[in-house]
């Protein structure tokens, strides 16, 4: 029943939730609906789509916590699109720095890579990001088989990256940039917690003697969770 | 009073604000033709009361002064929030008067001052200078002022006046950004003598004609327009001469990104951003990236002032 409801109720209603922030700053660039971006519109949309990426990103890694928090196994349907929601908009965030900031100047661009850290990791985050976008799919995912699950932890990465960026970009206040580091500590706080909580079992196990020479884990391998 | 000389513009040559374009301009003006639905924006024009000034022409540039709205809704001004739009909102209930500055140190003349015994004495110019952010965004902002340097004059600055320095109001009941230590309070700036007794730095009282408004630093502030804006500090309370150079915030703050001379320099990049190019506000959106000029293309008028100087060094 839930599941159902996530998959035709849930799952659109938050694509198109997704796609408000971007609306807003389309929007804007072109004067709809009495939307202004203010006085320097490249920059509020710069912001604005990079806020989002990291947005994406924390709400991306709520999801698992939510599941087996919640036990609502069909959460997990939207975490994919949340992923690749981050994706987008790291991606049209670099475009914009691309296209109004640099004015397709390539050579700036990878000057301000090699000479400005906070933009070399904001970089290497985007990068990252690809091999994970392209992952994505189901059949990717098949064919990974385990392999999925451990590319897929450089989610980890790429959020510190992002933040840390975020945080090396601002003049002074450095309020939101902390704000974003505190919730992102504790969504990894999180699956380190739980991490630990299984290796804890596991020794548990152990200790009674179950299975551990053949290598197998005393719990069931989990295989990647389709979306 | 200035006399007209033949340099000023005919008053058939000095464009209304009215006719200023811009881009809201035109779009206000396609809504009232019909041609575009209403967006619901309030362009907003100079308000507040006006103050009489002359036009000074040959200090002034010629290019199109940014738009009233955008100069009053785009403020690097932290004692009123760090956003830029933060200003324009906690500034509303800021009084701004009475005022009274206070003038100290090196100097024959010293004592505390109202607003009105000091501007009694001079006459107001209108200055259209650039303003150049340090994170790169300029504008062109038409300000009534009147020459730091006649000011000066008045204090009679014995010769150990070296540097002239400036504080900002310090009341986090009035200014609720101060509440946050994001910067060291009170807001502090300051100028050697020579720069501040030439001809381009201004004490600004007022904007477009009319009294300054809160947000863009009321009811006096400084403009040195060969300098990044950091340096064209608000609200000032105390202005002292000073032997010994006096400290800024922002170098107090961050002290390898920024220095005491702060003079505009497309050769010598903030660490984590290239100075060669800004972004000049109004101009459109795929249009306002343009090389940014040495001096805030003031270099004729001061680069005399730094012969031989390491500007890399002096930043």
């Amino acid at each position: 029943m839930f599941d159902t409801f996530v998959r035709r109720v849930l799952k659109p209603a938050a694509f198109l939730a997704c796609l408000l922030p971007l609306s807003r700053l389309v929007a804007g660039a072109f004067g709809f609906g009495g939307v202004s971006l203010g006085a320097n519109p490249a920059e509020e949309i710069l912001e604005t789509l990079g806020k989002w990426t990291l947005n994406f990103l924390l709400i991306t890694l709520c999801v698992t916590p939510a599941r087996e928090l919640t036990g609502l196994a069909p959460l997990l349907r939207l975490r994919r699109m949340l992923g690749l929601f981050a994706f987008t908009y790291a991606a049209l965030h670099f475009t914009t720095y691309l296209v109004l900031d640099q004015e397709l100047d390539l050579a700036g661009v990878l000057e301000d890579v090699a000479k400005r850290p906070y933009i070399t990791i904001g970089f290497a985050a985007l990068l990252m990001l690809i091999p994970l976008a392209a992952t994505s799919t189901n059949a990717m995912m098949r064919r990974l088989g385990r392999r999925w699950q451990k590319l897929h932890r450089l989610v980890y990465v790429i959020a510190v990256l992002g933040v840390w960026h975020y945080y090396w970009q601002v003049k002074a206040d450095v309020r939101e940039p902390l704000i974003y580091a505190g919730i992102l500590a504790l969504l990894l706080g999180y699956r380190a917690w739980r991490a630990w909580r299984k290796r804890q079992a596991r020794h548990r196990q152990a200790g009674a003697g179950h299975a551990l020479q053949s290598g197998l884990p005393a719990v069931p391998a989990r295989r990647p969770q389709a979306s | 009073m200035r006399k007209t000389g033949k340099n000023d513009p005919r008053p058939s040559e000095i464009t209304p604000e009215a006719v200023y374009l811009n881009r809201r301009t035109l779009i206000a003006g396609a809504v009232a033709a019909g041609l575009l639905p209403s967006t619901g924006w309030a362009e907003s024009g100079p308000t507040g009361p006006q103050l009489r000034h002359t036009r000074n022409a040959p200090l002034s540039t010629t290019e199109t002064p940014n738009s009233w709205e955008d100069i009053t809704t785009y403020n690097n001004y932290f004692e009123f929030g760090t956003e830029k739009a933060d200003p324009a909102v906690n500034a509303r209930a800021f009084r701004a008067q009475p005022w009274t500055v206070t003038v100290s140190g090196e100097a024959e003349v010293r004592g505390r001052f109202t607003l009105e015994d000091i501007l009694k004495a001079h006459a107001l110019e209108e200055r259209i200078y650039r303003l150049r952010c340090v994170e790169r965004w300029s504008m062109v902002i038409p300000w009534i002022g009147f020459p730091l340097g006649d000011f000066i004059r008045r204090f009679k600055p014995t010769s150990r006046a070296r540097f002239v320095e400036f504080t900002t109001l310090h009341d986090p009941k009035r200014m609720p950004g101060q509440r946050y230590p994001v910067l060291e309070w009170p807001y502090r700036e300051g100028l050697r003598m020579d720069e501040a007794m030439h001809p381009l730095a201004i004490l600004g009282v007022g904007l477009y004609g009319r009294v300054l408004p809160n947000q863009s630093g009321a009811p006096l502030r400084l403009v040195v327009p060969w300098k990044y804006g950091m340096k064209s500090i608000k609200a000032i309370v105390k202005i002292a001469f000073t032997e010994k150079q006096p400290r800024n915030t922002w170098n107090v703050a961050i002290p390898d990104e920024y220095g005491f001379y702060m003079n505009v320099n497309p050769n010598v990049d903030h660490p984590r951003w290239s100075q060669a190019r800004e972004r000049r506000i109004g101009a459109g959106l795929f249009n306002e990236m343009q090389p940014t000029l040495m001096f805030n293309g003031y270099a004729d008028q001061v680069a005399s002032l730094y012969r031989g100087m390491d500007l890399a060094k002096y930043y």
